[in-house]
């Protein structure tokens, strides 16, 4: 009898579950803030590429400057497969794949550095600096700038890859995968605008 | 609207959908400079489009059913009531008893935060009737007289809910909980 009463002491003194009487989802609302923030920021290079290219009529790319089209559409479609392979290794995990969702994240991984090294040779070799007038200040800042979080998401995609070489996802828990694929495809949407507009439009 | 960014799955379709934009755009832009403006205006206005009605996964199942039940000689019991309500009656024998009062408010005070007078009428009405039944507290409560009933089960696990107000607003509250839901 003392245990029942006990076992009912214990069942209603749990401590409290998460209290929230928002109308918004705060996961839901972190990530709408996530967004603006990162849109504001993305928003501030892109009003200065508008005014720098529409508003004065610089030509672009400024002559005798030439952007290399071409290595970077070999970059873009590098960095378009890396989303399809941590697709597959999300996919993998959630079916119990463990080795798919090993290989995928790895893959990611070595798909994004190859990007990353890509931009930086890329840089060395372009022919023009910071320096060199407006249009070479705003294609450094907006590439350079999806650079760093091309920088940032490497970095979450290697703990994750350490991570799933040492066991730590399960088909049912596994949000690690699935928060760096979120950002990925983030940074993957951001380049897509990127490219068009900078390179190609 | 729907959260491009709510899963991974979700934001691989966004990618895809982004993609198809830009070549929409690449292309009608690579034929006419102003075609390409068009075609920018159009691709965005139909991702918006198609995240705004998209339906939310999983917004049209039912609510979730909870739960919560006493020992012997402990009956707990969670009013319910709205505010400016003049008294509600609650049976002899409940030992716990916890009054909220939904701090109503329309959608635009509630999404600005201009909740403070909302919340004192609550407030006011919940001390009230708790100062008229035994072993009771007031407690102010969301805005949403269903969430306020979630949010107060979290910490209080009744074993009876007594609703004063009308039909639909108790079928409001059986239809989220599975312990017994009367009119006061």
């Amino acid at each position: 009898m003392a245990a029942i009463s006990h076992a009912d002491h214990l069942e209603h003194e749990h401590p409290p579950e998460p209290h929230f009487s928002s109308r918004v989802n705060p996961s839901l609302l972190g990530m709408f803030l996530f967004i603006a923030s990162e849109i504001m920021l993305f928003g501030a290079f892109f009003t200065a590429y508008f005014f720098v290219r529409v508003v004065n009529g610089t030509p672009w790319p400024t002559p005798p400057f030439h952007l290399p089209v071409y290595v970077a559409f070999i970059n873009t479609l590098i960095l378009v497969t890396s989303s399809g392979t941590i697709h597959w290794a999300l996919h993998s995990i959630k079916h119990g794949n463990v080795f798919g969702m090993r290989a995928g994240l790895l893959l990611t991984f070595l798909m994004g550095l190859t990007f990353l090294i890509t931009q930086g040779i890329e840089y060395s070799r372009i022919g023009f600096n910071t320096g060199d007038g407006a249009f070479a200040t705003i294609f450094f800042c907006l590439t350079g700038l999806h650079g760093a979080h091309v920088f940032v998401g490497l970095t979450i995609l290697l703990f994750m890859t350490i991570r799933a070489f040492r066991g730590h996802f399960t088909p049912e828990d596994h949000r690690g995968v699935e928060l760096a694929g979120i950002y990925w495809h983030f940074v993957d949407v951001m380049w897509i605008v990127v490219y068009m507009t900078v390179y190609i439009l | 609207m729907r959260n491009p960014l709510r899963s991974e799955a979700e934001a691989f379709r966004f990618l895809v959908a982004v993609i198809i934009g830009a070549l929409v755009i690449v292309g009608a832009a690579y034929l006419n400079t102003w075609l390409g403006v068009a075609a920018a205006i159009l691709a965005v206005a139909g991702i918006i489009w198609w995240l705004i009605q998209e339906p939310i996964p999983g917004a049209a199942d039912p609510a979730p059913k909870l739960a919560s039940g006493t020992g012997r000689g402990v009956h707990r019991v969670l009013v319910v009531a709205l505010p400016g309500t003049e008294s509600v009656q609650v049976r002899a024998d409940a030992t716990d008893v916890v009054v909220v009062v939904p701090a109503l408010a329309s959608t635009v005070q509630a999404l600005t935060g201009a909740v403070d007078d909302r919340r004192a009428e609550a407030e006011e009405t919940a001390n009230r009737l708790a100062a008229h039944i035994p072993n009771a507290r007031g407690e102010v409560g969301a805005d949403d007289p269903g969430l306020a009933v979630e949010d107060a089960l979290r910490t209080f696990g009744a074993d009876e809910i007594v609703v004063s107000g009308d039909d639909s607003l108790v079928a409001a509250v059986r239809g989220r909980v599975t312990i017994p839901v009367s009119r006061a």
